[in-house]
């Protein structure tokens, strides 16, 4: 289980003449399997899932991911960390669905035979087999996340981050991909709105305006989230 | 759709390895640049119109391919029948027929992977200019996969304009269009490096 270790991290992004902080002065050390990460729009949770995989470098501090640090090892990282976006549109980057799965395979260069054999198996898991050539914008928005799914997973990263994967789905698809990602071996980070999500996550953070709120179990960290947007 | 998207196969032009396909669509081209008697690119239509039956194409997909041109070449077709007689009028509008349905059947039968690697092939002398020929390759993957994405952002932006009723605003089209597109490359640009450009 890779262990992030974010030390005293701030971050900001220009905003008119000067810069507004979207981070300030956050430390945790994160090693369990399961770990949420919820708080209001605009708290600063993107950001610092961002920071988790070299997204985004902070303005200070140091973020490391089992010993490598995001802003001298960030391909090191990269290969560790999967990250799934809220908007799989955003993500899927080539025309077919077969071919968008093997794009981070063919990346690394792999011989054809293993980046088919591992893409066919990818395909098969997440129930894309019946698609898998054709063009991935005709998919539905529930085969579009799973596709955005099966294009990190087929990498094996040992830790996935998930922002907001549910946001764009209805609740049947939300309930697919929940039981995906509790199914899956690596260690998860889920960012989410959808708090029945947690049940069962070892750990959950909450942020708010930039500042890490509560580190809790699910319970006692959705209660106090609930009790900041009242 | 108006342009041709893979449509995957086991036939023999589908196994046909993309660069012969390639090199084949150029031959064509220059054959129907150098040949000069009327009848002539009737016949490569011909070979062309064989290798859709041979790809298993159905007769709508070879339409689909020339319904955006038919303004076009009727316009074509209509000067050259006033000025050149109809011989000129075969040759001009066939040439264009067999140019379109060929390029149309190389996309239908090889898959964006196929034609990268071809394209990588050829790029990979200009790599000691300078160029990188895995990021130009990639480059144009992500211009045909945008396709879509942009015509589905400009129908957004289409509906939400007739849904304030701005229907015959540009403006309210453009500006909105524009932002997101721009929000669309900024994210596909954080999901490449997610996704291991740099490795």
């Amino acid at each position: 289980m890779p262990l992030i270790d974010v030390i005293c991290v701030s971050h900001s992004y220009p905003s008119g003449n000067g810069r507004r902080p979207v981070l300030s002065d956050v430390s945790v050390a994160l090693s369990e399997q399961r770990i949420g990460i919820i708080g209001a729009n605009g708290s600063g949770k993107s950001t610092f899932a961002r920071l988790l995989n070299g997204l985004v470098l902070p303005d200070s501090g140091q973020v490391q991911v089992d010993g490598h640090d995001t802003r001298h090892d960030g391909r090191a990282v990269r290969r560790l960390v999967g990250f799934c976006f809220t908007d799989p549109d955003a993500q899927i980057v080539m025309p077919t669905v077969r071919e968008d799965v093997g794009f981070g395979l063919r990346r690394r260069g792999l011989a054809p035979v293993e980046i088919a054999a591992r893409v066919d198996r990818a395909l098969a898991r997440f129930g894309l087999a019946d698609c898998a050539d054709h063009p991935s914008h005709l998919l539905s928005g529930g085969q579009k996340q799973l596709l955005a799914l099966a294009a990190v997973l087929v990498t094996e990263p040992a830790l996935l981050i998930m922002d907001e994967p549910t946001t764009l789905l209805d609740l049947r698809n939300a309930e697919v991909v929940g039981r995906i990602v509790a199914d899956l071996p690596q260690q998860v980070i889920l960012l989410t709105h959808h708090l029945n999500l947690l049940d069962g996550f070892d750990r959950v953070l909450v942020f708010d305006e930039g500042r890490l709120a509560c580190d809790d179990v699910p319970a006692l960290a959705s209660e106090h989230y609930r009790q900041l947007v009242r | 759709m108006s342009f041709a998207t893979y449509v995957p196969g086991t036939t023999l032009v589908h196994r046909l390895p993309a660069g012969l396909k390639l090199t084949l669509l150029a031959a064509t081209g220059i054959a129907l640049a150098v040949l000069d008697r009327w009848w002539e690119p009737v016949v490569l239509l011909g070979v062309v119109l064989a290798c859709y039956l041979a790809a298993r194409s159905p007769v709508r997909t070879v339409l689909a391919q020339l319904r955006p041109l038919l303004w076009v070449l009727a316009a074509i077709g209509a000067f050259h029948a006033v000025t050149s007689g109809w011989q000129e009028v075969v040759d001009v509008v066939v040439t264009l027929i067999t140019l379109v349905l060929a390029a149309g059947l190389v996309s239908l039968t090889t898959s964006m992977t196929e034609l990268t690697d071809v394209l990588l092939w050829l790029l990979h002398p200009l790599h000691r200019f300078g160029v990188a020929p895995d990021r130009t390759a990639l480059l144009i993957s992500l211009s045909v996969r945008s396709v879509p994405v942009i015509a589905a952002l400009a129908q957004e932006v289409r509906d939400a304009q007739r849904a304030r009723g701005l229907a015959s605003s540009p403006r309210a089209f453009a500006v909105p269009l524009l932002v997101r597109s721009l929000r669309h490359a900024e994210a596909l640009g954080d999901a490449l490096v997610a996704r291991g450009l740099d490795d």
